[in-house]
């Protein structure tokens, strides 16, 4: 700095009144910084290696599960369209969940903790606006993850094994066409419950100011939700756990198509995640930004 | 200077901020005028960055109000940070990004054309040609001209430092103060806290001392150094007999000989008494010259003796001010 003093003002105030940056903007950043660290793609190659895995397992041991228990397992060397649905059989349970909150969970703790929260919070642009864009990014990457590992999924099923009819569920054959739009259909139900996931892991980051304790705190509940549903005598309270919501597609893959799960899964999940979402955004616009 | 009517930049009110049993600040209030280049001072744990965070919106004040040019960061949000710019303990930035994208990522989320002064602030800092480089890989005084660099992105007309030249060599120190200085003859109102006190000595004209959460001293720094009593030094011809006039003398204080001359404390019609008295007993004045106060003297005075310095916070700050010194002159 030793040219300071030939160097031009830089403290001129301004006359005219400025003009505020929109969520839009915050929003496009939140997705840089995402980019730009190597942790965003650690859930990502975790949900793309286990279909390309799945499919050269499958190819290697040329396994036909003609006698399995799941229709699509069956098929799965018939047609490739059964791989990204069985896929995502897999993977709704853990795996997505697990990605979706690699993200959620980190995307405010992980300022708070490297104290660019106050970087970030001391310019122009409000709590309430930061909080949005952060909850959009992080449904942003949750809806990546799904719908990048159909993708890989299909496309690796579909190379392997054709671009073939399949049976759905209810034991009725659909064109190939059709099932490619009833897997993309099923991946986008299937985001209600992991988005109320992410909003669940957006809570705890807000709250805890830890990603660790988001991330496992968030993934602790759903662990815990699934060993409640298998308690003998608790199965009036099934039907309203989050994790019973992961099979909401299934209603997409009938004929005809059954909504009544679909429907069902939208409040029941509304119930834990409008919540969370609230409570976050009023921790968020409350809380004293002390780290750092 | 003056506001002319306008409201101050910096005007906090009976600011507390308590965390369960601990008083981290106690009702402290503050007067930045337009102009100023006001130093914030006090020992480690004394409340300064909780102040400054209270006034920057990013902690909520138990009781109080802090008002930035008559906004209420609590109140107003971002839209009382409006030509405001500062930063808090360490500047901090995204490592996995270079300078300049943290530069613009900031000027993104301050609008108003920020992202067109990037280039500007870069070479005001001389952080130009590490611009490309990666964060995580700055020393610290590069990340604090970085937390400069992006303050002078928002143009601003107060800009809040906490500990700005922490961790600079002498001559980023040196630079520190010299960009500071330019920056407040550029019309900036600069809120200053140090450690640094030759610093706040050299750049501020108006000064709070905090200790234990309270305001012991605000006001003009030349007022506190006057407060501090005058002190004078003598050079003489005979500096033996002179400490002994010195000693029946009315109104010389605490002299004191130390091989180069005498030390005493006196106001001025004292010391006018005492260099007749040294004419009449035939002693020569060789040099009779003022001594003020360094800031660091008046500094620890306030801040070690029982000043709140060795008591618990909340403790009164200002009743183990002795009464020589009543520099307990809040404003």
């Amino acid at each position: 700095m030793s040219s300071v003093a030939a160097s031009p003002p830089v403290g001129v105030s301004r006359s005219k009144r400025s003009r505020r940056p929109s969520t839009a903007t915050v929003y496009r950043w939140e997705l840089r910084k995402l980019v730009s660290q190597k942790r965003t793609y650690l859930g990502l190659a975790l949900v793309i290696i286990l279909p390309i895995f799945f499919v050269v397992f499958q190819n290697v041991h040329q396994r036909h599960d003609r006698g399995a228990d799941n229709i699509f397992a069956a098929q799965i060397t018939q047609s490739g369209l059964a791989t990204p649905v069985l896929m995502l059989l897999f993977l709704s349970v853990f795996m997505l969940p697990l990605a979706a909150v690699l993200v959620a969970g980190d995307i405010v703790a992980a300022e708070d903790g490297n104290g660019t929260l106050k970087t970030i919070l001391t310019r122009s642009v409000d709590r309430g606006r930061v909080f949005a864009a952060k909850a959009l990014a992080a449904v942003t990457y949750a809806a990546i993850a799904v719908f990048l590992s159909a993708a890989v999924a299909t496309v690796a099923g579909v190379a392997s094994w054709g671009f073939q009819s399949v049976r759905t569920f209810s034991g009725t054959v659909v064109s190939a066409p059709e099932a490619l739009l009833l897997v993309f259909a099923s991946n986008a139900i299937y985001l209600i419950p992991l988005l109320t996931v992410a909003a669940i892991g957006l809570l705890l980051s807000t709250a805890t100011r830890n990603s660790a304790a988001a991330v496992v705190g968030t993934i602790g509940l759903v662990i815990l939700l699934f060993i409640i549903a298998q308690i003998p005598g608790l199965e009036g309270i099934k039907p309203y756990l989050l994790t019973e919501q992961f099979e909401n597609w299934h209603g997409l893959l009938r004929t005809p198509t059954d909504w009544a799960p679909i429907a069902h899964s939208a409040w029941v999940c509304a119930l834990y995640g409008v919540p969370a979402l609230f409570a976050a955004y009023l921790i968020f616009l409350r809380r004293d930004v002390a780290g750092g | 200077m003056s506001d002319g009517g306008s409201p101050p930049p910096v005007k906090a009110r009976g600011l507390v901020k308590r965390y369960k049993e601990v008083l981290a600040v106690d009702h402290i209030d503050l007067n930045v005028r337009t102009g100023d280049v006001y130093g914030f001072l006090g020992p480690n744990g004394a409340g300064k960055t909780t102040t400054l965070r209270m006034a920057l919106g990013l902690i909520t004040p138990t009781e109080g109000t802090v008002e930035l040019f008559g906004r209420n960061p609590m109140r107003q949000g971002a839209r009382a940070l409006e030509g405001v710019a500062g930063f808090v303990e360490a500047p901090r930035f995204y490592p996995y990004l270079t300078g300049r994208k943290n530069l613009e990522l900031l000027a993104a989320l301050d609008g108003d054309g920020a992202s067109e002064r990037i280039d500007e602030v870069l070479g005001v800092v001389e952080l130009a040609p590490r611009a490309g480089h990666r964060v995580a890989g700055y020393s610290h005084g590069m990340r604090q001209r970085l937390g400069l660099a992006s303050a002078l992105l928002r143009r601003p007309r107060l800009l809040i430092l906490d500990e700005p030249a922490t961790g600079l060599d002498p001559a980023g120190m040196r630079d520190m103060r010299r960009l500071i200085r330019r920056l407040a003859d550029d019309g900036i109102t600069v809120l200053l806290s140090s450690h640094q006190l030759p610093e706040v000595q050299e750049l501020c004209d108006r000064v709070a001392i905090v200790d234990s959460g309270r305001v012991v001293y605000e006001g003009a720094l030349s007022d506190l150094r006057r407060q501090g009593g005058a002190g004078y030094r003598l050079r003489s011809t005979d500096d033996v007999r002179a400490l002994e006039l010195a000693r029946l003398q009315t109104g010389i204080e605490h002299p004191l000989a130390d091989g180069t001359g005498l030390g005493f404390q006196a106001d001025e019609d004292a010391v006018a008494a005492f260099s007749l008295a040294l004419g009449r007993a035939g002693i020569g004045i060789l040099a009779l010259t003022p001594e003020l106060a360094t800031l660091e003297d008046l500094f620890f005075r306030l801040t070690e003796n029982g000043a709140g310095g060795s008591q618990p916070n909340g403790a009164d700050a200002a009743q183990g001010v002795s009464d020589s010194d009543r520099l307990v002159a809040t404003q």
